[in-house]
């Protein structure tokens, strides 16, 4: 069975058949980046343009790999927002994109809904790699892949996302997948960046650190970003951290199975302490392999649809 | 899909792997330097029925890896229908060895090349042979198995269809006539 | 030139007027005649039969912007004229966002006098305080003398309670409404309603809670003050309930709703169509249910459109950078037709009210009747056409409507102004 959809623009409304054909295609990738070489010709002759409106080098790279490592043309385009005001204007950037003959577009955007423009202004399939506090679909996928390979099903696992929920583009995706794919999933963090209306999406809300690591098989834990405007919403790193950081011995005083995400770049000694960071409970590192992995096989059930 | 005849049972494909495996051995000077590789999905299977009878013969356990061609095929504009893929397990170092690629059916000759093209990104073996049951004909692409079971000639709309035990309840080989073709 | 209309309705409950099958007979822009099978002069007659038609007093839009002068790319005083009759609309207020921004009576008298020519009448609406900056209040003695309906930061609201104090202080005056648009400042930096919708479509979320203090707030100091205060396109449930209980209470408050802000919800906004960005932005459906309700008990006075012409390049930025606003004009009527009238919302007679009589009440302007002798001002409705919106037969320099491609029943033809009528599109 093909994909459903031909763009992935987020995880809302994608069908658990479709995560299930993403992930198990992941294997077949991972294995091939344990091979001395890394590369399939599986995408020759495609053209996937990498559009980043917003800085993201983790993301950009790991997509570029995953192109390139199915053998496909992979351009960078990269618009700094600063000079969007006096340039171009997104649709005629697209225009010129699609005028070149490219098949596929990733786009990473500050705008939400910016991705589902584009499926509107070009014939390409679309992929969302990131629009402003609404999803990032791929980094969802390698989440649930990650914890599926160590916990081996989402059946009545019990998933809590910590953090700024409220400015997010990744809680959602989780939320919307992990609810789809039967996990139980909570929020947590200072109720000033959690969405007001959550709760209608079957999400459970926590305001206790302990209780969350208490109740859950795994924490997502989020990058709590530290710029004035983000400070906005609660007093001081020093109260996060002592009332929402993770810490060893917080995960000792509670319960000591549990699994540790992060989607990265950690903010070390904030959202998690260094030796929970480093510590055997996390699984950072596979996270980044897994997420070439899971681009390899979103690119190729997208690329290969006729 | 209707049966239009058995060309093989249990017995005759059974004698014909006695025989490739001594046709191999033969030429390779023993089994020193042999790995296998199957191609999924019968090809794995034929694949470990020759090494049990490399093993009754020489007393040797070859290594025995699967590879999955899909990502390696030509025909992802023209297919109606994605194919679904699955994991290559090559679990050793190919580099230097006399691969044996086993496979079914030998028809057009493409997925024989998708399968070098992909053994190659394994590493760089010494010598690839290839290992068919069955050759129907038709190639599209020069290539040539260095080990035949049986040739079958057979017309556009046919088809050979191997089954085997593992996955079909029985070893057999059957001719079919495609209508849809 | 004569004009005579044979046999048509005639509906006007400011004067308890109900006439059916009546012919209305104008010379020189005056009404010399109303009755049934007039006798007319052939040679120097344009009749115009409208059986089945009706005619009711001028349709006043009380919130429009025409982007003149300053933005004359999107819309200038001639093409929103245009777009105005093409609406129903024989006279339109408008708001004083410009630039410069209505803040001395040299743009007051620029804007009558590009006015003077064209069939529809517009008011202006002068700023509550220079430049709109909440600072200094306008001269607005001055204002009223050269033509100013009212009093307006329109865009955002008057910005302190203390300035707000001194502007209903001294508009009461004059006795000159202050039109208020009620945002909370510090809590807009969103683009949709706050809801689990902008939780899913991932924008910033502006809260109807914003909308709400400075209602209270407005109501609270028009109570203290004694002074007339206007609530411009109200959008939130709360604030329809706030609204409702301070008229209870006596205090000079109104309140009109845009035609957007009583069909359509957030739930739209899943397109991330730059066409449903508008600030108030869309609401939930419990929103619309409270409007509803207040234009049928009349806690909402008016409908007004909010016509706010963009350019194509703007609106076809991405969400967040594209401006708010949607264009109105040409849809209000229609709109209003098919969801209030038809939908047994509201009576036709409350439609009048609502288009015609209320806004003139609020801004002091003399309100047409169906009388001989008296100056002809009215517009022509068939209510049950059907017609489908097509945005590229607008008659406004822009094209940012939300109704494009909607089925409508019920459509203003014409109006008839200034001696001057304007029939299916064009001046006749």
């Amino acid at each position: 069975m093909p994909l459903s959809n031909r763009h992935l623009l987020g995880m809302q409304n994608v069908p658990k058949e479709d995560i299930q054909l993403i992930l198990d295609t992941a294997n077949t990738f991972k294995e091939i980046l344990e091979r001395p070489i890394k590369r399939v010709p599986t995408l020759q002759g495609k053209t996937i343009v990498n559009l980043f409106y917003e800085n993201s080098t983790r993301t950009r790279i790991s997509f570029e790999l995953a192109e390139k490592r199915l053998s496909a043309d992979a351009i960078n385009f990269s618009v700094s927002t600063s000079s969007v005001s006096k340039g171009e204007s997104l649709k005629d950037t697209v225009k010129n994109i699609e005028a070149m003959k490219v098949d596929m577009i990733v786009i990473r955007h500050s705008v939400a809904g910016t991705p589902y423009m584009l499926t509107k202004l070009c014939d390409a399939n679309i992929i969302n790699a990131g629009d402003g506090i609404h999803e990032h679909p791929t980094q969802a996928l390698l989440d649930l892949y990650t914890i599926r390979e160590k916990k081996g099903s989402f059946e009545n696992l019990k998933v809590c996302i910590v953090g700024d929920i409220a400015h997010s583009r990744v809680a959602l995706s989780n939320i919307f997948a992990l609810k789809t794919m039967g996990a139980k999933v909570s929020v947590c963090g200072p109720s000033t960046m959690i969405p007001k209306f959550i709760e209608e999406l079957g999400v459970e809300v926590i305001y206790n650190i302990d209780e969350a690591i208490q109740e859950n098989d795994v924490l997502n834990v989020l990058r709590i970003q530290l710029e004035r405007k983000a400070r906005e919403y609660f007093p001081s790193i020093r109260e996060y951290v002592k009332y929402f950081g993770i810490n060893s011995q917080r995960l000792e005083k509670n319960k000591k199975d549990i699994l540790i995400l992060h989607p990265g770049p950690i903010n070390r000694g904030v959202e998690l302490s260094s030796d929970v960071a480093d510590g055997p409970y996390q699984v950072i590192l596979q996270q980044v392999t897994n997420g070439v992995a899971i681009r390899m096989a979103v690119l190729y059930l997208l690329g290969t649809l006729n | 899909m209707n049966i239009k005849a058995k060309l093989a049972d249990k017995e005759t494909i059974d004698r014909i792997l006695v025989r490739m495996a001594h046709e191999i051995l033969e030429k390779n000077k023993g089994s020193k330097n042999l790995v296998l590789i199957g191609m999924r999905t019968r090809g794995e299977y034929l694949a470990k029925r020759l090494r049990e009878k490399i093993k009754q013969i020489e007393g040797i356990e070859l290594p025995l890896g699967v590879l999955d061609v899909t990502l390696y095929r030509d025909d992802f504009r023209t297919r109606i229908k994605q194919p679904q893929v699955s994991v290559s397990n090559i679990t050793f170092d190919i580099n230097d060895k006399d691969v044996i690629l086993v496979d079914d059916v030998l028809y057009t000759g493409r997925t024989v090349r998708s399968a070098l093209n992909a053994i190659m990104e394994f590493g760089r073996p010494s010598s690839i042979q290839l290992c068919i049951l069955v050759d129907r004909g038709h190639r599209e692409l020069p290539i040539r198995a260095d080990y035949v079971g049986k040739n079958i000639p057979t017309a556009y709309k046919e088809e050979i269809k191997l089954k085997v035990e593992e996955i079909d309840g029985e070893d057999a080989i059957y001719l079919i006539e495609n209508e849809n073709k | 030139m004569k004009y005579l209309f044979k046999n048509t309705t005639i509906i006007n409950p400011e004067q308890q007027l109900s006439l059916k099958d009546f012919d209305i007979l104008i010379s020189d822009g005056l009404i010399i005649k109303i009755g049934q099978n007039l006798e007319y002069d052939n040679s120097n007659t344009k009749v115009i039969e409208l059986k089945g038609k009706i005619l009711v007093p001028g349709f006043l839009d009380m919130h429009v912007h025409l982007r003149e002068p300053g933005r004359e790319d999107e819309e200038t005083i001639e093409t929103g004229s245009r777009a105005a009759a093409n609406g129903g609309f024989t006279a339109v207020a408008c708001m004083p966002n410009t630039e410069p921004s209505i803040d001395s009576a040299e743009v007051i008298e620029l804007i009558k006098n590009k006015s003077k020519s064209f069939i529809v009448d517009v008011y202006p609406v002068a700023a509550a305080t220079i430049e709109r900056k909440g600072e200094f209040l306008s001269p607005m003695l001055e204002l009223k003398e050269a033509g100013a309906v009212a009093f307006s930061d329109d865009g955002v609201a008057i910005k302190t309670a203390s300035i707000l104090k001194r502007a209903m202080e001294y508009s009461k005056m004059i006795d000159l409404p202050i039109i208020e648009h009620c945002e909370d400042e510090s809590l807009s930096n969103g683009s949709m309603n706050e809801g689990i919708n902008s939780t899913l479509f991932g924008l910033l979320p502006l809260p109807s809670v914003s909308e709400d203090i400075i209602v209270m707030r407005d109501i609270l100091m028009a109570q203290y003050t004694g002074a007339r205060v206007h609530i411009a396109h109200i959008s939130s449930a709360n604030a329809v309930k706030l609204v409702r209980e301070a008229k209870k209470k006596g205090i000079k408050v109104t309140a009109e709703v845009t035609p957007h802000h009583f069909t359509l919800t957030d739930d739209l906004l899943k397109t991330y169509d730059t066409n449903l960005k508008m600030n108030p932005p869309l609401r939930t459906h419990q929103d619309v249910q409270e409007i509803l309700e207040g234009l049928k008990d009349g806690t909402i006075d008016c409908i007004a459109s909010d016509h706010a012409p963009h350019s194509i390049e703007e609106k076809e930025l991405e969400f967040d950078y594209a401006p708010n606003g949607v264009v109105g004009l040409e849809t209000s009527v229609g709109i209003a037709l098919s969801e209030l009238f038809h939908k047994k919302v509201l009576s036709i007679e409350e439609i009048i009210m609502k288009y015609s009589i209320n806004p003139r009440k609020i801004l002091n302007i003399p309100i047409p009747s169906f009388a001989e002798g008296s100056k002809a001002e009215f517009t022509i409705l068939d209510l049950n056409e059907v017609w489908t919106v097509d945005k590229e037969k607008f008659l406004s320099k822009s094209k940012n409507t939300p109704f494009d491609k909607r089925l409508l029943t019920g459509k203003p033809l014409g109006i008839f102004n200034k001696g001057k009528l304007f029939l299916n599109g064009e001046i006749i």
